[in-house]
């Protein structure tokens, strides 16, 4: 984060290099349903970003110890492929997938009604095909989809998006040269119906102020993007009714 | 390996129909699912495709990376094949490190490619003894209905055939395509009950006693071979599985064109 660049974030018309106005989202497409063996499943793009997340479970817990008598475990597995960032990617989790893991099952867990699966668990695969910064919040966006096509009961879909800040502007979703070089990268989610924020981070430098409108920027995309979830929902599962013969 | 279990009546029913000369899904023995190809579908790798066989769904990346040739081979490029069977694709695989199902899939794909010389790894020398192209080619089984083996072949052979070396981002000149010579092609059958079967299903693998796995050139030359499973395979069968992969790798070759 804020390595000192030349790069212009903002034209002169009050643009961004990919054309879009600051407080614009990138193209986002969703799809539900997606893969035959999983229970449910869901691909997403995020402007460049190309994310698969597929669900199995509820299920038997392995390994076992995992087990919570009570409700059942989400356990989430966030993955790069080798191919998805400039350079080839090791293979394998490492540190920064882990954490990403975490708080995304975190973040599922306050929706899952988990209490009706005892000792059970709802595993989500996130694959990230190609990544250009936001992968985190389009692996989230692309799990609640997939969990929601799974038939797993859920008090609300989850939307989440980064609000960013480059050359002194806050941005909306951020691709990947402005959080390369910009001043800091804030990834949120929230649980539409409540407004509460289940997911949040920080990095960079931001003042109280800045921080606050960028809090309302991101809410007020997440519901952008809660409307495209729902969309994709609706599509997958849209019945075409067969003209009636008298 | 597979914790999946199959009910006998499925197995029986399997069985009973390849009396016939019939499948589940409507294929005669010797027939292939429907092949779907998708070239370039991520624009960071610097080759890939999506390959589906039926419900079988793998995605390949080839990744292009300067680095230090082997002391045996200062002249040559690199070559390095990995697999993944990562757990979106089926219940019964799980995370982790590649297991030896993930490790043999891997090599078969590597060993076709390799032993065709559809990579030019002549071509892919920089400076003798100091830096050549490496060229990475990963594997992701999406989604498993069996034939892995296939599916993988396919994708990693289009990704190949797609490929552009990224000379220019590293200062070596300008971006030319990927050196390749040739389209090696497996194909894969499994005897079930003393029927052999060409592009397995899941279903199918799980009761099947042996798996043959036979990679042609377009000369209708063998260029590479797995015998798994098992069950035992008579040289007639083996000559049979030969002979259906070099006319049924021309098929698939015309797919990818």
């Amino acid at each position: 984060m804020s390595m000192e660049s030349d790069i212009k974030f903002i034209d002169e018309n009050g643009l961004r290099i990919d054309g879009r106005r600051p407080d614009e989202l990138r193209h986002i497409k969703i799809e539900a349903g997606v893969l035959e063996n999983a229970d449910g499943s869901a691909y997403v793009e995020f402007g460049k970003n190309k994310v698969l997340a597929a669900v199995y479970g509820p299920r038997e817990c392995h390994p076992r110890h995992l087990q919570n008598p009570s409700k059942a475990i989400i356990q989430c597995k966030y993955n790069m492929m080798t191919f998805s960032v400039s350079d080839r990617k090791r293979p394998g989790p490492d540190r920064r997938s882990v954490e990403i893991s975490k708080i995304i099952s975190e973040a599922l867990e306050s929706v899952v009604q988990t209490e009706l699966f005892p000792r059970a668990s709802i595993d989500v695969y996130m694959e990230i095909l190609q990544a250009n910064a936001g992968t985190r919040c389009a692996g989230l966006v692309a799990a609640s989809v997939a969990l929601a096509d799974a038939g797993v009961p859920m008090k609300d879909i989850i939307p989440a998006i980064a609000v960013g800040k480059a050359d002194g502007k806050l941005l909306l979703d951020l691709n990947k040269e402005e959080d390369n070089y910009g001043q800091a990268d804030v990834p949120m989610a929230i649980i539409p119906k409540t407004g509460e924020v289940v997911l949040l981070q920080m990095d960079g430098h931001m003042t109280q102020e800045e921080f606050e409108t960028a809090l309302d920027m991101g809410i007020k995309a997440c519901y952008e993007i809660y409307e495209l979830q729902k969309d994709a929902l609706k599509r997958r599962y849209a019945v075409e009714t067969p003209e009636v013969e008298e | 390996m597979s914790r999946s279990i199959i009910s006998e009546i499925r197995k029986n029913h399997i069985i009973e129909l390849l009396k016939k000369g019939e499948r589940m899904d409507g294929r005669a023995p010797m027939d292939l699912r429907d092949i779907s190809i998708e070239t370039n579908v991520v624009d960071s790798a610097d080759g890939s495709a999506r390959v589906r066989f039926g419900k079988t769904d793998v995605m390949v990346g080839i990744k292009l990376i300067i680095g230090t040739p082997f002391s045996d081979t200062p002249n040559k490029g690199v070559l390095t094949t990995g697999a993944e069977l990562i757990p979106m694709g089926h219940s019964d695989f799980e995370s982790g490190p590649p297991g030896e199902d993930a490790i043999e899939l891997a090599r078969v794909v590597d060993r076709g490619i390799r032993e065709s010389g559809m990579v030019d790894v002549d071509k892919l020398c920089i400076t003798p003894g100091e830096s050549v192209w490496m060229c990475f080619i990963d594997i992701y089984a999406l989604n498993y209905d069996g034939n892995l083996f296939d599916a993988s072949n396919l994708a990693a052979v289009a990704a190949l055939k797609t490929a552009v070396v990224p000379a220019a981002e590293a200062g070596k000149g300008e971006n030319y395509p990927l050196p390749v010579t040739c389209t090696p092609i497996s194909v894969t059958a499994a005897k079930i009950a003393n029927t052999l079967i060409l592009d397995p299903t899941f279903d199918e693998e799980m009761i099947a006693s042996a798996r043959l796995t036979v990679t042609t050139d377009e000369n209708g030359d063998l260029r590479a071979m797995q015998k798994g499973g098992q069950g035992p395979l008579t040289v007639d069968e083996v000559k049979a599985v030969v002979n259906a992969s070099r006319e049924k790798g021309e098929e698939i070759r015309n797919i990818i064109g």
